[in-house]
């Protein structure tokens, strides 16, 4: 496979260079090269599918901008996720549950008072610092009692956490309801508009920064120039502002991996009676450990499911937790820049891609019309007439992209559960870790003396 | 009781019990009434004063002490009113056939489990049913009988865990811009210290190497200098040389030598007799949960029930 | 065991794990207070005994059908050492494999086999034309519900050679991150050849209506056939597993894998035995649920699958009764909670319970005691 040997090339440098380098900053270059270059040759792979089959353009970068939205969505929730699983060791797989606080959470305090669904009608901002409260509150309820469970039972215990809190934001008993004489709601099953669509609100800011706005039109004028409608240059304007707050999640991510604190979080998932032995008290650090990824889940939700302006409960069914676990151990657990890489080669290659690929097929024509079954698609191919089981396919793409989501992650438990990445090396400490000058003196010293008795 | 996390091999009969997360009222049912644990033992009786004299602090407590220390799991009495103590700057030995006990005695003095009954006294203060981190930061620190090294983690990596409450392992510092400059400060101090340490076990060219790519003398030579860098006081040392050979075990018997005389107080865990009475000052034997005597090597080497007892759990 | 014993036992409980005995105390406080709401209510007559009985018989129905499906997954999850999130994607492929046979069987020669394997899916025919009742098609029903049990037999074998036997000696988190994978696949194949509308496969049977001191009583002959079916099969899983070495090497192996390989148990045979009986059970679960609640669709084993966790937790992984037995209790509480609590929230209570039951007694109720 090409895309492994690319992967494993860059990888290859990465590592020699982490040894020489400060982890975390030395290894950054190589890192962000690893992760542009595959974003680069996405696109020109969507640009060329996109113009040999004679797309247009409004199509072709609204798709660019649709893996750009995804893949910045998803590197989000599962860089939270990596530091629950990846660094700590915990088995979540409750994400969606914890998405649902963070989200239903800023759209009940954002919603007007008088709307369909009555909320507080907070500005966005307190929207969001409530809904990333609500989420590490929801974590710290469920770590309390649960961190110390077996991994499969954590598991367990947190998917099944996420189910009751769907079907509590589901249920009609709270889909309006006052609590010191104000009128909330959840909606119930009819779910919840958000006043405050993220994407709105960020790219009107964003446009009324002096400065800022006229790098917006400029690329703004550019693309509509070539035709492309300004929804769909709305939706670019947010995926760039999607890709700093990538930026800023795995910047605090890294650093906290790279200190004493991940470092104890490491021990936590290699063996956590050693790090209870070395005088670690890791219930703490577990505790912390959730709560922060938690609350970076929370606000992955709002910036995600937030910005289609309305969220439902089946907006977070246990599907959104695996999918982003998926993309988790795609990247490889444990390192970062690998999760960045495998939330880009899901969202990209595993989710878009084949629904790019029969939306480009199905509108190009020259295939026969699906027939309405399987076994009628079956049927044709008895009557050698192959192209309408082709059709049936192409129409049915949703689920087989799922049946090949499944077969990857298979192969890849089987084959690469070290992830396309595979081992890194990321040295869990603030420092590089070669010897300091002033003590190598002192081993050269001690290491002629060696033999007889040491310092 | 947590501890398969990543799910790495999992040790069989380490598994920590869920007894350990009761709250810590239950602990301390009946008060020993005679704490010596020496009255079934008139044989050394008299020796063993004289080692209290010589070992004992200057206030006269010794360095690490268990009272009645009992423990069950399920039907299995697995520690049977023990008790002993250990004398600061001196290397102590337990001993015992297998299945005697040794471990769940560490188990418990180390708070990994927690005792029926009985206590465990740490230079004089009452320690049971605390919390491991809370016994290690005090100063008494244990190796596991199984090295339990931190595979995925290099050797440097282990080796910077060890010192306790570094500014680092809080949060908000470890992130916050401006503060983390005084965490990296401190991590470069650790790391002299780790370097050092590292040359003292002549274990520095493997500095880099994942520790689970470490021979089985390599981790155990890793395991003590990470047990070190914590700053101990008192060392729990569960069979340090098992499994390691003959010619690493004599540099890690030097080290732990050298370090007694800076001072550290060893209890030592070790199958190999012989080189139990070489090297302790004292010696426990240990045999069905029971301390079957507690002397001095010569004494115990003349023990008739101490031979028979060995016997009995050699052949078999 | 006297009552000496249990009595010893008691007091032990209480000593050592106070907060396990105030637990166990709440609970049963808590149990004997909603049977006292459960008088009263019937006492003012807000609630009648034919309701209470009504939910109860629905309850049971449903808890067998998690049971059965139940006794598959604690097997796996003993034997194989992990948690499989496909199980519930073995119910749904078994129902979906049975149905389309029973439907096969039922129309053949009338109807056109394409239109009758996907069930109706090209709405051309209906299940009342086909009359798939017991009543109606016997003998249609009955090769079907073979088919379901060897259809997820086959499916499970062949994704135990793909996926779980390369896998042998890895732990138990990788192989349940391969059965999510094993859950895609399997449910989204479903969706490819069935599509994800809800069809209704069952025909119209009726039921007995008996009238006892002047309330009327429903039992469904679906209902019924699946109570007898699901009772006939726990016997039978009951008798292979005491009376045969399977059962034996089964236990052994739950218990301690490797000593059972040292002592010369052909592991792999066990394995396969397991898939063969686990899989078998949860298609035919499968395939009876869809019987009595008469529609299909592709997510419905998947749905289960959180509560036949609950259950198998309740009653002890490794347990073959206490699945059963976990399966009625889960059964009952998802339909006799509506009693006290919304309706809203009985499948939420329902895997409350199961946290609670990891948290504070993750061995399951009848930890200590060893069954099949
Ligand atoms: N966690 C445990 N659960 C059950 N039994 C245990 C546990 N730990 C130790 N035992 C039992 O306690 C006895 C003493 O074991 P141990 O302390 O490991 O002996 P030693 O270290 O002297 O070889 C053995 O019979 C052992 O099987
Ligand atoms: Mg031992």
């Amino acid at each position: 496979m090409s895309v492994r040997d690319y992967l494993d090339r860059l990888t290859g440098t990465g590592r020699a260079d982490t040894d020489a380098g400060a982890p975390g900053d030395g290894a950054a270059g190589t890192d962000l090269g690893i992760v542009v270059g595959l974003m680069l040759a996405v696109y020109v792979v969507f640009v060329a599918i996109g113009v040999v089959l004679g797309y247009d353009t409004n199509g072709i970068v609204n798709a660019l901008s649709q893996v750009t939205f995804l893949t910045a969505v998803y590197a989000l929730v599962v860089l939270a996720l990596n530091l629950h699983w990846g660094y700590t060791g915990l088995f979540n797989i409750g994400v969606a549950g914890f998405m649902a606080v963070g989200t239903y959470t800023m759209a009940m305090a954002t919603a007007a008072p008088d709307a369909r669904v009555p909320g507080l009608g907070l500005p966005i901002w307190a929207g969001i610092a409530l809904g990333m409260a609500a989420a590490a509150v929801i974590g710290l309820v469920a770590a309390l009692p649960a961190l110390r469970l077996r991994a499969d039972y954590l598991a367990i215990v947190t998917i099944a956490l996420a189910e009751i809190i769907r079907l509590t934001y589901l249920s009609s008993a709270v889909q309006t309801f006052t609590v010191f004489g104000t009128q909330l709601g959840t909606g119930g099953g009819s779910g919840i508009g958000i006043e405050a669509d993220p994407d709105t609100v960020v790219v009107e800011f964003l446009a009324s920064v002096p400065g800022l706005n006229v790098l917006f039109d400029a690329f703004g004028s550019v693309l509509s120039g070539m035709g492309v409608q300004q929804s769909v240059i709305n939706n670019w304007y947010y995926a760039f502002v999607l890709l700093v707050v990538v930026v800023a999640y795995y910047w605090l991510l890294q650093r906290i991996g790279h200190s004493p604190f991940g470092r104890v979080l490491k021990s936590i998932r290699e063996d956590e009676d050693v790090a209870r032995a070395l005088g670690k008290n890791t219930r703490l650090f577990k505790i912390k450990s959730f709560m922060v990824g938690c609350s970076l889940m929370g606000l992955a939700g709002i910036l995600w499911f937030g910005s289609y302006g309305f969220i439902n409960p089946n907006t977070f069914l246990p599907q959104v937790t695996f999918f982003v676990w998926i993309a988790l151990i795609i990247g490889g657990a444990g390192s970062n820049t690998g999760g960045v890489v495998g939330a880009a080669m899901f969202a990209a290659v595993l989710f878009e891609l084949p629904r790019y690929l029969a939306s480009i097929a199905g509108d190009t024509g020259g295939l026969p019309s699906a027939p309405p079954t399987f076994a009628r698609a079956v049927g044709a191919l008895f009557d050698l007439e192959p192209l309408a089981f082709v059709a049936y396919g192409i129409d049915n793409i949703g689920p087989l992209r799922l049946v090949l989501v499944g077969v990857v992650l298979i192969v890849l438990m089987q084959r690469r559960p070290e992830g396309l990445l595979g081992h890194r090396k990321e040295t869990a400490a603030s420092i590089g870790l070669s010897r300091p000058n002033r003590s190598r003196e002192t081993t050269d010293a001690t290491a002629a003396t060696d033999g007889g008795e040491e310092q | 009781m947590s501890s398969d996390t990543a799910g790495s091999g999992s040790a069989a009969g380490d598994e920590p019990t869920a007894e350990s997360d009761a709250s810590g009222a239950d602990t301390d049912a009946e008060a020993p009434a005679s704490a010596t644990g020496r009255d079934d033992d008139a044989g050394v009786t008299a020796t063993g004063r004289e080692a209290d004299e010589v070992g004992a602090h200057i206030d006269g407590t010794p360095a690490l002490a268990v009272k009645n220390l009992r423990k069950t799991f399920g039907g299995i009495t697995a520690v049977d009113g023990t008790s002993f103590a250990v004398e600061a700057g001196k290397m102590t030995g337990l001993i015992g056939p297998n299945g005697a006990g040794k471990s769940t005695t560490f188990n418990l003095i180390t708070g990994f489990n927690r005792p029926d009954s009985g206590q465990v006294l740490l230079n004089g203060d009452d320690i049971t049913g605390k919390q491991p981190y809370e016994i290690a930061d005090r100063g008494l620190v244990r190796t596991f009988q199984i090295a339990r090294e931190l595979e995925e983690m290099t050797v440097l990596e282990n080796m910077m865990l060890g010192p306790q409450h570094q500014s680092g392992e809080s949060l908000w510092r470890a992130v916050t811009p401006g503060v983390r400059s005084s965490v990296k400060r401190d991590e470069e101090k650790v790391l002299e210290r780790v370097w050092e340490m590292l040359d003292f076990f002549d274990i520095a060219h493997l500095a880099e190497e994942y520790a689970g790519n470490l021979s089985g003398g390599q981790r155990k030579l890793l395991e003590l200098a990470r047990a070190l860098m914590t700053d101990p006081d008192i060392l729990l040392l569960d069979e340090p040389f098992a499994g390691v050979n003959p010619s690493l075990e004599n540099r890690l018997l030097e080290h732990v030598h050298e370090l007694r005389e800076q001072g550290y107080t060893f209890l030592l865990v070790e199958h190999d007799i012989d080189l139990i009475m070489e090297n302790c000052s004292r010696v426990l034997v240990l045999h069905q949960g029971k301390l079957l005597a507690d002397g001095e090597p010569a004494e115990i080497k003349a023990d008739e029930r101490v031979i028979e007892a060995y016997l009995g759990g050699e052949v078999e | 065991m006297g009552i000496a014993d249990n009595y010893s036992r008691g007091r032990r409980l209480l000593v050592e794990r106070p907060g396990q005995a105030l637990a166990a105390v709440v609970g049963v406080l808590l149990v004997l207070a909603l049977f006292a709401d459960l008088a009263a209510k019937l006492g003012s007559g807000a609630l009648g005994v034919g309701d209470v009985v009504l939910l109860a018989w629905r309850g049971v129905v449903n808890g067998l059908v998690i049971g059965l499906a139940g006794v598959g997954l604690s097997m796996t999850y003993s034997i194989l050492n992990f948690a499989n999130f496909a199980h519930g994607d073995y119910i749904t492929g078994g129902a979906f494999v049975g149905w389309a046979v029973a439907w096969l069987v039922a129309g053949l020669g009338e109807y056109d086999i394409g239109s009758l394997l996907s069930l109706g899916l090209g709405a051309d025919v209906y299940a009342p034309q086909l009359g798939t009742s017991i009543f109606g098609a016997p003998l249609a029903l009955l090769l079907g519900l073979v088919a379901a049990g060897v259809g997820a037999i086959a499916i499970a074998l062949l994704i135990d050679k793909l996926v779980y036997e390369p896998m042998r000696g890895q732990d138990g988190i990788a192989l349940l991150i391969a059965s999510i994978g094993v859950a895609f696949i399997l449910r989204y194949l479903i969706v490819f050849v069935w599509g994800t509308s809800v069809t209704s496969v069952a025909d119209e049977a009726g039921g007995l209506r008996p009238t006892v001191g002047g309330v009327t009583f429903s039992f469904g002959y679906h209902e019924l056939t699946l109570v007898v079916c699901a009772v006939v099969l726990m016997v039978g899983v009951h008798v292979l597993l005491q009376r045969t070495k399977l059962g034996k090497a089964m236990r052994a192996m739950s218990d301690n894998q490797d000593l059972a390989r040292v002592t010369g148990i052909p592991t792999e045979r066990v394995i396969k035995w397991t898939w063969i009986i686990g899989a078998g059970l949860a298609g035919v679960a499968g395939y009876l649920l869809i019987l009595e609640a008469g529609t299909i669709a592709y997510s419905r084993g998947w749905i289960l699958l959180l509560l036949i966790f609950a259950a198998v937790i309740l009653g002890g992984i490794g347990s073959v009764y206490g699945a059963i037995f976990g399966g009625l209790v889960i059964g009952l509480a998802d339909s006799m909670s509506i009693i006290w609590i919304p309706s809203d929230f009985t499948k939420a209570a329902a895997f409350a319970l199961m946290i609670l039951i990891l948290l504070f007694r993750p061995s399951g109720l009848f930890a200590g005691r060893t069954t099949a």
